[in-house]
């Protein structure tokens, strides 16, 4: 019997995740680029959600989610295309903390869908201000079934390669986080430089500043959500992830002060998006202690990555695509592995009852297997996207021209523009 | 003295500031401002109506020189801000009658580097 309870909050957590999207992260890359470019970025995240729908209710969803191997472990078949079979009563094969509690089917579907739509999202941060918008989509069509649907599958499918094993990924460490980042790397290093890189101001912070906070808000669905019922796991979840939000934010407002004379917002918001990623694979296995230290160490390391790190490595993320969902998922889907407490999970029967347990919880074997899905999570994402480049590049290109560069990506990928100095 | 007025395309101020740097001319003052020249303007489509005539977005430079820099000035501008093609913007060279400098209250050639 599905649960209407558990069923309504799996839909609002869907819609939230939707939010993140469009228009968090379209705001929240919008205002770091020069505002001839602020179209381009919120176009990327747009389409996203236009072409990824579209794809996971054909086939995507059946691929990432149904039962039948075509490839054992890694993907599934097409006995779910167009949805084809899953009626409005059906309750959903997959439950996390209440078992007897089932959403729909369709809710598990929809809120499924959210995830794939936000990673190429979240990617397209890395090629801000410099890649066609034909490469863009083609990327994000390819890389969905390339890389995406078999890391799903991988992590989250019945007869997912990790999932059997017992690996803890909440809400994403691996599938949308290491995912991304690794993605976004592999994609920087095939795309190269802005041409005429140096530091200019984010044409508009404010708008940075709505879009972090906007995607704080809509992560209660993605990692509350991700227990697929309305219970007290749901609440643990959600109150880790903002623990580990709050954490993460203050100290890179906190090193910025000291370390770059000034707190600033950018940095403020920077770090609780950090905090948010790596507590995405541990919210629902954690304490709050738990969430505290990861928060405190994402902000701490991803600050270092970005600020200093990044510019001896020499290659142009834009956004920070990697140096925060990348390396925060990494800490984090390693870290659940030290800090998992059977005091959140055993309650609720998971694990055969015994909860989920971490190296500091007496169980050594964990950090393995959670290493073992992080080094697949990269290697996948990092080799898959330079396939899909190398075929984006050969067939319609990657870059604009540095013309176009320079006129901007509004007017020559769009032909439009943002603002107007006199109407 | 002369006040060098020009108005180039946006995407080569970046090009124009480092020629005139190297040509030792730091002071200038920038603005955004629209126009056209005979390239006319542009059409973009909202919705599916077009709109024709639009303004195109320009930048105005304004340097204050003393009359040995005034050509190193131009070739820099030039050089910067060339592409060939229509739109690359016009030059203006005016007889400058003062300048002070606020903070000292000098005039004249000497308040102008």
């Amino acid at each position: 019997m599905i649960s209407n309870a558990n069923n309504a909050w799996v839909l609002i957590s869907a819609a939230l995740i939707m939010f993140m999207t469009v228009p968090a992260l379209g705001l929240f890359y919008g205002g770091l680029v020069k505002k001839k470019n602020v179209l381009s970025l919120m176009m990327q995240s747009f389409v996203c959600l236009l072409v990824v729908s579209l794809l996971w209710v054909i086939v995507g969803y059946s691929l990432a989610f149904s039962p039948g191997e075509l490839i054992p472990g890694v993907l599934g078949d097409f006995r779910w295309t167009l949805l084809n079979g899953i009626g409005p009563m059906d309750p959903s094969p997959y439950v996390v903390s209440d078992p007897k509690g089932p959403v729909a089917h369709l809710t598990f579907v929809i809120f499924q869908c959210m995830f794939a739509v936000i990673t190429p999202a979240v990617i397209s941060g890395a090629f801000a201000e410099r890649m066609k918008f034909s490469a863009y989509l083609t990327f994000s069509v390819l890389w969905l079934f390339v890389v995406y649907i078999p890391l799903a599958h991988m992590a989250w499918s019945v007869h997912g390669l990790f999932a059997q094993q017992g690996l803890m990924d909440f809400a994403g460490g691996t599938v949308v986080e290491i995912n991304s980042g690794f993605s976004a790397l592999a994609g920087v290093l095939m795309l190269g430089k802005r041409r005429n890189l140096k530091p200019l101001p984010p044409h508009d912070l404010t708008y940075t500043a709505i879009g972090a906070a906007m995607l704080w808000f809509g992560w209660f669905g993605f990692n509350a959500g991700s227990g697929l019922a309305a219970d007290g796991l749901a609440s643990s979840a959600f109150v880790a992830t903002n623990t580990a939000a709050a954490a993460a934010g203050l100290v890179w407002a906190l090193l910025d002060w000291f370390l770059q004379k000034k707190p600033t917002i950018l940095g403020a918001v920077t770090g609780a998006v950090a905090g948010l990623v790596v507590i995405t694979p541990a919210a629902g296995f954690v304490t709050v202690g738990g969430a505290l230290v990861l928060g405190l160490v994402a902000g701490a390391v991803c600050f270092l990555f970005v600020v200093y790190l990044k510019a001896r490595f020499g290659y142009d993320d834009s956004l920070d695509a990697f140096g925060v969902h990348g390396v925060a998922g990494v800490l984090g889907t390693l870290g659940v592995g030290l800090l998992a407490s059977p005091v959140i999970t055993a309650p609720f029967g998971m694990n055969g009852g015994h909860g989920f347990a971490g190296v500091f919880s007496g169980n050594p074997a964990a950090l393995g297997l959670q290493f073992e899905a992080t080094v697949t999570a990269m290697v996948v994402a990092f080799l898959g996207t330079l396939a899909v480049f190398a075929v984006v590049k050969a067939t319609v290109g990657l870059r604009v021209t540095e013309k176009e560069e320079a006129i901007g990506l509004d007017i020559t990928q769009h032909n439009e523009k943002a603002y107007t100095l006199i109407e | 003295m002369k006040l060098i007025i020009a108005i180039i395309q946006p995407f080569r101020l970046e090009e124009v500031k480092q020629a005139l740097y190297a040509a030792e001319v730091q002071l200038i003052t920038v603005s955004e401002v629209l126009g056209h020249g005979r390239q006319g303007g542009a059409t973009e489509v909202y919705r599916g109506s077009r709109e024709t005539g639009n303004l195109l977005r320009k930048i105005r430079l304004e340097i204050a020189v003393n009359d040995d820099y005034v050509d190193r000035t131009l070739k820099a501008i030039i050089a910067g801000a060339k592409t060939g093609e229509l739109g690359d913007g016009k030059i203006f060279v005016y007889n400058l009658e003062n300048c002070i400098r606020i903070r000292t209250e000098e005039s004249g050639p000497g308040a102008i580097g």
